[in-house]
């Protein structure tokens, strides 16, 4: 039977997006497909499943990244869904925990790269507050305000997590 | 990755060593594990930015695909062969200065 739910994360609650969907195949019900705040799912044994996010290099149907879909595959982990560049991967449970990254480097490369997407529309709202309140036009620049705040704190809870992992790779590396 | 220091990252050493045979990516993350009794789990993620480092090194390579086969192997080059000669003595040196060093406080 499929069931469809919508909920609303936050790219700084990546982690949390995991978990609830983790909690969801514990409870019996395997993510199948995934659209704008939108999770569709189908019944599965209870904990058949382990899921994980990640922000790909590229977008998920460009080459490099079939590639490296391809090179998941053969470790037995599925891609069921994306959206735009962030794929969501399913692992059977009895194969064992799944994580994608066993070091503090591939961890720390793959915070960039949500910075990398973070950053410049933080920015971007931020300039276009300055400017849309030099032009005063009316309660406009205040939209951009709050949208670039939001992101400011998403930006600070991703370089507070970098950080701690960059402190760890000073004496382990993983 | 960081090779400035010449030590090898554990992911790369057990990624070498099991590259003496031809081994595709799944095999790495098989054998590494079964080499360290279960200790040493490669993440998938982590295992492709690492192949794809040492391939851009010349330390490993890969093999012709077979036909009906996806699936790429991967084998180690001779420069990869020196390097973990270079760091079998590095690990030598560490685990031979630990041993010296610690008996010396036990006596």
């Amino acid at each position: 039977m499929r069931t469809v739910l919508h909920k609303w994360f936050w790219v700084w609650d990546y982690d949390k997006e995991e978990k609830w969907l983790n909690q969801k195949a514990a409870e019996g019900l395997a993510l199948v497909a995934t659209g704008i705040c939108r999770y569709e799912f189908e019944d599965c044994e209870r904990g058949e499943y382990l899921y994980r996010l990640e922000l790909l290099e590229n977008h998920p149907d460009s080459p490099e990244s079939r590639k490296y879909l391809e090179f998941l595959e053969e470790a037995g982990i599925e891609r069921v869904g994306s959206y735009m560049r962030w794929v969501y991967l399913r692992k059977k449970a009895a194969d064992g925990p799944f994580d994608l990254f066993s070091d503090y480097e591939s961890r720390i490369q793959h915070l960039n790269r949500i910075l990398w997407l973070l950053v410049p529309i933080t920015l971007l709202n931020l300039g276009m507050f300055l400017i849309g309140l030099n032009q005063s036009l009316g309660w406009v620049p205040f939209l951009n305000l709050a949208v670039g705040l939001l992101c400011l704190y998403g930006v600070i809870r991703f370089l507070i997590r970098k950080n701690k992992y960059k402190k760890e790779r000073e004496i382990s590396e993983n | 990755m960081n090779f400035a220091n010449g030590a090898l990252t554990e992911a790369v050493y057990y990624i070498l060593l099991s590259l003496l045979e031809a081994r595709h990516g799944y095999g790495i993350m098989q054998n590494a594990e079964e080499l360290s009794h279960g200790r040493v789990k490669l993440a998938a993620g982590t295992l492709y930015g690492a192949i794809n480092t040492l391939l851009e090194k010349g330390w490993i390579t890969a093999l012709p695909g077979a036909k009906n086969s996806r699936k790429k192997e991967y084998i180690i080059t001779d420069a990869g062969r020196q390097t973990l000669l270079r760091e079998l003595a590095r690990l030598e040196e560490l685990v031979n200065n630990g041993k010296a060093l610690l008996k010396e406080e036990s006596l």
